[in-house]
């Protein structure tokens, strides 16, 4: 099992290496059009094809997974910053106030925060920080329920206690003593949303509604690929690696977990 | 219990009205309006174009006469699409939408809860792995990318099926795979850990040393309880499946409600654009109402919970 998970870290140390070196590597520049190779296929000069302007598209693809990588590593943050502060304060203080902040949490989840998003990335301009400040802003939710719930537990245990006992203020038993100790499993369920964010951006971007030319992201070049369908390549380089990132962040997010919870689950019937 | 439901509704009906301010204000406080085109109209008949919208009163004024005509199940007319009302627009686009959302969700939750039972009751087998390593492959397919390549493969290569279009059943084939691929994927891991769970659970072991069959041990007593994490999921993902069938009417050009919204928000067609948001909202909590009432008939402590917080 824990051979899935190295091979996860590797591929993203290598990917991370190939979309910030590679387009320094490359001849072709972002932006630059080979007038002479305008929707040709994959070949030697152009290892990806060129997309209808006669860029290439292998380094179209690489700026596309910087930006989309970087949006989501960015929202993960925004979505971190709200959601570990919200959970453990919730957790720690209980009784009302704790009904209260989670009840707020149970309500956001009916909202259809998507097109809330929207919205907002449409009307106040669609630029990369407001795009990345707004996903973090709605996906903080889980993060919550799992800072309280592990903050639930830390909560009684001995040296809360004794810091109680002492003296020692409330905000500085939660900045010293859960936050830190609930700061494993937060981490471990950050990896976890960072896909549903990449998601996200793809999503927006793709509908039109996100990043913009001459910027791009993977969801910008799939939808851009799924118009262009007489040059499938320009569809399917940059949808596998959509894919294949997803795919092993998935898996990584969810080794990191199991490996938390070594509880056995089961038998057979 | 009717208690509860009323409750239920009430709360659903101020987070209604919450939605619906939230939209209004965003709307309004962003640059540029519906009549900005590539010309400045002349001042007077911009004016009077204003005048004829009730775009020219004061804020509040607006938003009151809004809430008053959304109130009476009016959502106005479109600014943009001059000849139709917004609820024109909603009744062509609702039922498309409806018909490869509801579709999607059938297709995900049973072929999800089949895969996944099937999966845990032949646990750490070779069927197992292959149905958990399909499913953990499946949550890396949205239908960002599963719709495209679909139609590459199955109406431009092999010509199949068609690619665009909404009038006849094969038309619905691709959008609703499209849309449930990833969702079949989750189910069919939360059924999976859900049956997993509740084959451990005592009375199962109980019915199992009783000598119940095998399928009567697996319909009346496993799959109830291994229900519970799916349901308890099925709001959310119907709420991702709206905002997922964006993408697929997108791609498919079928004319549904995402498209006018997606439409509106790009010519800021203030009344579509709100029109949309709102009966989308009133789809995801009538939704969770819904999942919450199946709950309380699944589980009973989830009922007597219900009957308590009436006191």
């Amino acid at each position: 099992m824990r051979r899935g998970y190295r091979t996860s870290i590797v591929y993203i140390l290598l990917l991370a290496i190939a979309l910030f070196l590679g387009p320094w590597l490359s001849p072709w520049g972002e932006e630059h059009i080979d007038w002479n190779a305008i929707d040709t296929p994959p070949s030697l000069m152009h290892w990806f094809g060129t997309d209808g302007s006669g860029r290439d598209l292998l380094v179209r693809t690489m700026a596309g997974g910087r930006v989309s990588l970087t949006i989501a590593l960015l929202a993960t943050l925004v979505s971190f910053a709200i959601g570990l502060p919200w959970g453990a304060i919730a957790g720690y203080a209980g009784g009302r106030v704790d009904q209260v902040m989670m009840r707020i949490v149970d309500g956001l989840y009916g909202l259809p925060f998507m097109f809330l998003v929207i919205l907002l990335v449409v009307f106040f301009g669609r630029n990369l920080y407001l795009l990345f400040i707004a996903i973090g802003a709605v996906s903080w939710l889980d993060l919550a329920r799992i800072v309280r719930g592990q903050t639930l537990v830390v909560k009684n245990a001995m040296y809360i206690e004794a810091a109680k006992a002492l003296g020692v203020p409330d905000p500085w038993i939660v900045t010293r003593h859960v936050v830190p100790n609930v700061m494993g499993p937060a981490l471990v369920y950050a990896t976890l949303t960072i896909p549903g964010v990449i998601i996200a951006e793809s999503f927006i971007s793709f509908l039109g509604l996100g990043i913009q030319e001459p910027q791009t992201s993977w969801g910008v070049l799939i939808a851009d690929g799924a118009t262009r369908l007489h040059a499938p390549w320009q569809l399917i380089f940059p949808a596998t690696f959509l894919a294949v990132t997803l795919l092993v962040l998935n898996v990584a997010g969810d080794q990191l977990r199991d490996a938390m919870d070594p509880q056995e689950k089961g038998v057979r019937l | 219990m009717t208690r509860f439901i009323f409750r239920r509704l009430a709360f659903a009906l101020v987070t209604l009205w919450l939605v619906v301010s939230a939209a209004f204000f965003l709307i309004r406080a962003a640059p540029g309006g519906p009549f900005d085109g590539e010309r400045r109209l002349p001042p007077a008949i911009e004016k009077n174009l204003l005048a004829s919208y009730h775009l020219d009163e004061p804020l509040p004024v607006q938003y009151w006469r809004y809430l008053r005509m959304v109130g009476g199940g009016d959502l106005g007319p479109s600014f943009k699409q001059k000849d139709f009302t917004v609820n024109e627009l909603i009744r062509a686009g609702l039922p498309i939408s409806l018909g490869v959302g509801i579709s999607a969700f059938l297709l995900s939750l049973l072929f999800g809860t089949l895969l996944g039972t099937l999966a845990a009751l032949g646990h750490n087998t070779f069927r197992d792995r292959l149905l958990s390593g399909l499913a953990t492959l499946g949550l890396a397919f949205p239908p960002l990318i599963v719709a495209p390549v679909l139609v590459l493969v199955f109406a431009v290569g092999l010509a199949w099926l068609p690619a665009g279009g909404h009038t006849g059943p094969q038309h619905y084939v691709l959008p609703t795979i499209a849309l449930s691929l990833p969702y079949i994927a989750a189910f069919a891991r939360l059924s999976r850990i859900g049956c997993l769970e509740a084959l451990g659970l005592p009375h199962v072991t109980t019915a199992r040393s009783k000598g119940l069959s095998r399928r009567r041990l697996i319909f009346q007593h496993v799959l109830p309880s291994a229900i519970v994490p799916v349901l308890s999921y099925s709001g959310p993902a119907a709420a991702a499946l709206l905002a997922g069938s964006m993408v697929v009417e997108e791609v498919f050009s079928l004319p549904g409600l995402g498209r006018y919204f997606v439409q509106g928000a790009i010519n800021r067609d203030y009344t579509l654009v709100m029109g949309t948001v709102l009966v989308y909202a009133a789809l995801i909590l009538v939704l969770n109402l819904l999942v919450d009432l199946l709950y309380g008939r699944l589980d009973p402590r989830v009922r007597s919970e219900m009957v308590v917080s009436n006191d």
